[in-house]
């Protein structure tokens, strides 16, 4: 600043002509020179603002975009359509594999050796014999008739009906046989090749098979690690909250606990996972991939957040009311259940949906105490084995099957969607309740 | 099964209590609360504290000390060569019962004495369970007897409620302490038992890593070593990609929202930012891992550079690219604090917008900005998933962004995912590895808060 002074003050001062006005130093060429470099630097300088801000804005669409443009596509699954007849002597010893497998080379007559008819079984997933067990199952009436059923293909199929496989590559380097090409052109040339909606994607738990894999069971896990999570750090985030701002005397010890709530706020988050570890299941001898470990760790980890929302909020009530309620004789504690907790409630609650969204994205501790186990089964309760969405994807990230890498991202869509949501009820509850005093 | 059950029957009493207190309050004046020295409702809490709290003290402390006693019992009847012994022979007898117990097999063919036990063990929970039933539901019956006995005209109700009230406040403030106290005892109890096998020096100054431990003694390459060097490096390049990326352009995008962007344009860019700060960082990692490597890789290539496909240089940008809206944020505060008059002062003595900001802003701010550099550093560091994912598993010593390094939070998790014992000094390392982590990461936010907490109050 001072330079920027003295500069000026020295632009003055050596004027040669002493008749010369101000006005004419002002006009003069070097002062004009300045004044361009000047403003150039603050073209320059705001158009460097702006670039950050692009490039922010470029990486985000970026992330998106290569995540839909990966994901887009697993919403669709392929099926094959069979007429199968239900011998019912086959039905007995449920052997639904061979029903399916004559089913299909009946629509191939011309294929009769051995290498031919293993190409053809390959076609189905290996899931698809429960599909139609489950079928029978449901209505054992079925036995004994013919019936056309839409059966799970097999992944790789799966991705060449959606192109993922490019043609004109040599077989060896293709990743998938010219036979079985043939084989799914000859079904999509007679319909019996086709794409519907995947709802085994939403139903399903975990699984080797690409096709046979979906989020069900993931997302059935964080909904019940995101519940004991809430049914515990939300209750003891508002209570700590209520009493450090509106009952703790300031002296050392409460500001020891205040330090120490900034602090764990950005502790990171591996820490709380390895607290977990050492203290959940090495001492308390709690079962491991449990949804109540997790949610026991994700409540200490967004205890902070809470805590911190929650005081900004309570600060926020101005001081008149709870003097007006003391005022008629309100005891301290009515005060602040009556008056103004609820005032405050609005900034609470917002500030907790934006920590249950952070735990909801939160993978790392749930690594620590296993909740990256393979798990096929959803979890019914909460000490069941079970995973969450986040550490699904990071389990199928690792995955080398093409199918699971558009799987990860239809997952990580998902997950997106249900934070962008949870943060847009956040934005939407502030802009409504918000109450400047 | 007997825990559920004894929810609902404690749920039940302490409504009914609250019911019975609350009329039994206004009848014993016969209707005329005003002689009541608390209002009825305060009558129905007490009596429902008086059901429900000492029912789930001891609730509390039974499942606390139930499988430990259970066990020592189911112990103490073995014979006495089984439970003598060194410490791990015996946790894998008390693992035995435990799996035996749940009816998971153990693997491997079980001792007859070992499956007595198990059902002993079993047996002895179920019977616990269910006294823990009686027990629990009488002590809460007689409780709400007791409270219902004091109520009276002159009961001081509220007062006492308010006392238990406070005390549960308390409490809840206190678990904050509790969790950083069990953050410290963990990683320092896991970290010495590491120390006590590997010594601090040679793990804090040794410049090799693998963490292999002999299963025999004969093996090949039996001696693990644990110099943490080569991680404290990589995390240190990775986290400097990361800053090169987040620090200008976070700073630069937060002097441009707080100075130039118009309203409109704000409105716009706060909320894309703050999507930017909300995906998971599990995302970032698959971003990092698929798109931003091959990426990173191919245009290595193209300029004939050897590029490593997990390079330190795609893990950091990505990093870097998620700290942006952390950085942004926290700078835009400490701009705005600044106060308007300093400013308009650079204004009047005739600087341009960008000289203003340059020679007065940014340098009455400059604190601030620091203080937030240094929680970004300490978020990278601490980060896990995009690292796990897109950085590398060997412990290279190298400051070629375009080789694959390794950071202390990926050697962190993979040490610990998957089914491990928990005394092995390869495991036990990860305990070494996290307090370093933690001290770190508390230095650089203790002085960072601290830098904040000074600055807010030298503007407010």
């Amino acid at each position: 600043m001072t330079d920027l002074v003295e500069r000026d003050a020295a632009a003055v001062t050596p004027s040669p002509a002493p008749s010369a006005s101000p006005k004419s130093r002002l006009r003069s060429e070097a002062f004009a020179r300045r004044l361009r470099a000047r403003h150039a630097a603050e073209r320059r300088f705001r158009l460097a603002g702006a670039a950050a801000v692009a490039l922010a804005a470029l990486m985000l669409v970026l992330l998106l975009g290569s995540i839909v443009a990966k994901g887009a596509s697993a919403f669709l699954e392929a099926r094959i359509r069979l007429e199968v007849t239900l011998d019912p002597a086959e039905v007995a010893d449920r052997n639904y594999t061979a029903l399916l497998r004559r089913a299909l080379y009946a629509q191939f007559p011309q294929v009769t050796d051995r290498a031919g008819k293993r190409v053809l079984n390959d076609l189905l997933s290996s899931g698809a014999p429960y599909e139609l067990e489950a079928m029978v199952a449901k209505n054992p009436a079925l036995a004994g008739t013919t019936l056309t059923v839409w059966v799970r293909a097999d992944d790789q199929i799966d991705q060449l009906v959606k192109g993922a496989y490019r043609r004109d590559l040599p077989e060896s380097e293709r990743g998938i046989s010219d036979a079985r090409i043939a084989a799914a052109d000859a079904l999509l040339a007679s319909g019996a090749l086709a794409q519907g909606f995947n709802t085994t994607l939403f139903t399903a738990g975990d699984s080797r098979e690409p096709e046979q894999a979906g989020i069900g069971g993931a997302i059935a896990g964080s909904l019940l690690t995101l519940l004991v999570t809430m049914a515990l750090s939300v209750p003891t985030g508002i209570a700590a909250a209520v009493y450090l701002e509106e009952f703790a005397p300031k002296n050392r010890w409460t500001d020891l606990i205040e330090v120490n709530i900034n602090n764990l706020a950005a502790v990171p988050s591996i820490i709380f996972g390895l607290l977990g570890l050492a203290v959940f299941l090495g001492f308390f001898g709690m079962p491991r991939s449990a949804p109540l470990v997790g949610g026991l760790v994700m409540a200490l980890m967004t205890l902070p957040v809470i805590i911190i929302a929650s005081r900004v909020a309570l600060k926020a009530v101005p001081p008149s009311i709870r003097q007006a309620a003391l005022g008629i004789g309100a005891s301290p504690l009515q005060t602040v259940l009556h008056h103004v907790l609820p005032l405050a409630m609005p900034g609470i609650l917002t500030g907790t949906i934006i920590g249950m969204a952070r735990a909801l994205g939160e993978t790392a501790p749930l690594l620590m105490i296993g909740m990256v186990a393979f798990i096929v089964d959803v979890p019914h309760g909460l000490t069941d084995s079970a995973t969450v969405l986040p550490v699904q994807i990071y389990m199928w990230a690792d995955s080398p099957e093409r199918a699971f890498t558009e799987r990860t991202s239809v997952a990580i869509l998902i997950l997106l969607g249900v934070l962008i949501l949870l943060n847009g009820a956040a934005v939407i509850l502030r802009k409504i309740f918000e109450r400047r005093w | 099964m007997q825990l559920t059950l004894l929810a609902l029957i404690l749920a039940l009493l302490t409504v009914i209590g609250f019911m019975i207190g609350r009329s039994r309050a206004a009848a014993s004046v016969g209707g005329r609360v005003a002689e009541l020295h608390s209002v009825p409702s305060y009558h129905g809490v007490y009596v429902a504290l008086w059901a429900g709290l000492p029912a789930l003290l001891l609730f509390v402390a039974w499942t606390a000390s139930e499988g430990w006693l259970a066990m020592q019992l189911v112990l103490s009847a073995l014979p006495e060569r089984l439970t003598t012994g060194d410490g791990q022979s015996v946790a894998l007898l008390k693992a035995d019962i435990l799996n035996l117990a749940r009816g998971i097999s153990t693997g491997r063919e079980a001792d007859p004495l070992v499956v007595g036990a198990a059902r002993r063990y079993a047996a002895l929970r179920d019977l616990a369970g269910w006294s823990l039933l009686a027990v629990g539901a009488s002590l809460a019956v007689a409780g709400l007897a007791w409270g219902r006995h004091r109520i009276g005209p002159d009961l001081r109700a509220r007062p006492a409620v308010e006392r238990v009230v406070r005390v549960a406040l308390v409490v809840c403030s206190l678990v904050a302490i509790l969790t950083t106290v069990g953050i410290v005892l963990s990683l320092l109890f896991e970290a010495l038992r590491f120390f006590s096998v590997v010594s601090p020096l040679d793990f804090l100054f040794g410049t090799h890593w693998s963490p292999q431990m002999a299963m025999r003694a004969d093996q090949v390459g039996s001696s693990g070593s644990f110099g943490a060097i080569p991680l404290f490096a990589g995390t240190l390049l990775i986290t400097v990609i990361a800053m090169a990326v987040a620090v200008p352009v976070g700073l630069m995008a937060a002097i441009y929202m707080s100075e130039y962007a118009g309203r409109g344009v704000r409105t716009w860019l706060k909320p894309a930012l703050e999507i930017l700060a909300g995906i998971p960082t599990v995302v970032y990692g698959f971003f990092a891992a698929l798109t931003m490597a091959p990426f990173v890789r191919s245009v290595g290539e193209a300029v004939g550079l050897d590029v490593s496909s997990e390079s330190a240089l795609a893990a950091g940008i990505v990093m870097g690219v998620m700290i942006i809206p952390f950085v942004s944020s926290l700078s835009d505060d400490v701009i705005n604090a600044v106060p308007q008059s300093l400013r308009d002062g650079s204004y009047g003595l005739g600087a341009t917008k960008s000289e203003t900001i340059k020679q007065v802003v940014l340098p009455a701010a400059l604190p601030g900005i620091v203080a937030a550099v240094m929680l970004a550093v300490s978020r990278a560091i601490g980060e896990t998933m995009i690292v796990t994912m897109a950085s590398g598993l060997t412990a290279n010593m190298t400051a070629n962004p375009l080789q694959a390094v390794t950071t202390v939070t990926t050697q962190i998790a993979t040490l610990l995912v998957g089914d491990q014992e928990f005394d092995s000094p390869k495991t036990l390392s990860a305990f070494g590895l996290g307090l370093v982590l933690f001290l770190v990461t508390l230095c650089l936010n203790m002085v960072a808060l601290r830098v904040v907490r000074t600055y807010r109050e030298k503007y407010d």
